[in-house]
């Protein structure tokens, strides 16, 4: 268990590049070019897509250089993993398909009859 | 067969199969269901948000608040949060580093800075919340349930209170002092909506924007003087700030699921501060020196990056996208 060497230097690089995008993200939601935020890809805007590829690559590099997950056993590592990434991309696949298609419905439909808010 | 190992992977029984020991195995496993509870929370959030696109509240204009400051700088301070968390993550992982090397001192140094950072994001996430509760500009609510604001000619929102007329009110807080003990009423709000109208109806240079957005531009549409006048004619009530009924942002929902995701998430903060406050202690008066091995800070700092992790997320989903 006692391992001898130290990887401080690794922690630090980690933390170099967490901060980096993090301060990237805030920067693009300062100033949110028009460009990227006004215009439509797969769904919605590309910013919202850089977002969201930046905080998994976030998400990644907490995990496995701070959780240490690129110490564990493969498989060990791939029942976590696979089993998150499986069932949140299934849950998130149908919520979001059904909130756009209920919000379609809602506003199409719906609007003039209903005293929702 | 089937049932024929390689003898490394999985002994069969072993106390440590994948050659994690039982406790660490069992804070991933509880991770695992931790993330789906929080993968559920956004989710339902993103329903909602998808649901409701061209009338949600638009983030940047919603957390504008920094300390020392009354200018509207929107991230900053989310921004700061998010660093504050993450550099507590730094420290923490060094304290598991440095567990691994036996240097008792260096962990405990390292919990206690973790320990720091983790106060310093709560105490900043109270101070948010307090923002948001408290409401910078006020809105008017209408019968149908929706929310509508005040702007200037450059389309800035504006506070009630620089436009509402100034009429003296009959109308008295009621408190437990001037009445039975045990009867008191909520605040009365600084104007009246009768103010407000009024104030609106006298001011040409104030218009007013509802909760739908402009899907070309992505802002509120500002309606005109006429269809402005038409609206708030169903006006109810005036509303200041946020609660878990209505909000002045707009939709209730935006407001339930701010409350309900950042507080649980704030409450893990909370217990992991609990959590590596017992550890620190424990380090202090050397439970881990006698045992051999610092695999307590392991398993609570697993707990630490997770709470970081969600973090990263909720802080997409809410401020950013």
């Amino acid at each position: 268990m006692a391992h001898t060497q130290s990887h401080k230097a690794l922690i630090w690089k980690v933390f170099g590049l967490l901060s980096v995008i993090t301060f990237a993200e805030v920067l693009l939601g300062i100033y949110k070019p028009s460009a990227l935020h006004l215009s439509k890809f797969l769904g919605t805007s590309p910013l919202n897509w850089i977002f969201l590829i930046l905080t998994l690559v976030k998400a990644y590099y907490i995990a496995w250089f701070f959780m240490h997950l690129n110490e564990e056993k493969k498989w060990f590592r791939r029942a976590i993993v696979w089993t998150l990434v499986m069932f949140i991309l299934y849950l998130s696949f149908y919520l979001l398909v059904e909130g756009g298609y209920a919000g379609g419905t809602f506003n199409g439909v719906f609007k003039s009859l209903t005293t929702f808010s | 067969m089937p049932n024929q190992t390689n003898g490394t992977t999985w002994k069969g029984g072993g106390d440590r199969p994948f050659n994690a020991s039982y406790g660490k195995m069992m804070m991933w496993f509880f991770l695992i269901s931790d993330a789906l509870t929080f993968a559920g929370f956004l989710g339902a959030y993103g329903l909602m948000r998808f649901k409701f696109l061209d009338s949600w509240p638009i983030a940047d204009e919603v957390f504008t608040h920094v300390p020392f400051t009354h200018t509207s700088m929107p991230m900053i301070y989310v921004a700061f949060m998010t660093f504050v968390l993450i550099f507590s993550s730094v420290t923490m992982v060094l304290a598991v580093d440095a567990g691994h090397q036996m240097k008792k001192n260096k962990v405990a140094l390292y919990m206690l800075l973790t320990i720091i950072g983790g106060i310093i994001f709560l105490g900043s996430q109270a101070w948010e919340w307090k923002h948001f509760i408290n409401g910078s500009y006020g809105a008017v609510q209408l019968n149908s349930g929706e929310i509508a604001q005040f702007v200037d000619k450059e389309g800035h929102q504006v506070t009630l209170e620089s436009f509402a007329t100034k009429t003296h009110s009959e109308r008295t807080q009621h408190t437990r002092s001037n009445g039975v003990w045990f009867k008191k009423e909520a605040s009365i709000p600084a104007v009246t909506l009768t103010q407000v109208l009024d104030g609106f109806k006298n001011n040409p240079n104030i218009s007013l924007r509802t909760q739908q957005i402009d899907r070309a531009t992505k802002t509120k549409i500002i309606l005109s003087r006429s269809e402005a006048l038409n609206l708030l004619a169903t006006s109810k009530q005036v509303v200041r700030g946020a609660n878990l009924k209505v909000n002045e942002y707009g939709k209730t929902l935006f407001g339930d699921f701010f409350f309900f995701i950042t507080g649980f998430h704030g409450f893990h903060v909370f217990s992991g501060i609990l959590i590596n406050i017992i550890i620190f202690f424990n380090v202090l008066v050397g439970t881990y020196e006698k045992r051999g091995h610092y695999e307590m800070v392991e398993k609570s700092g697993l707990y630490w990056h997770f709470v970081d992790l969600v973090w990263v997320f909720v802080f997409t989903f809410f401020y950013l996208v």
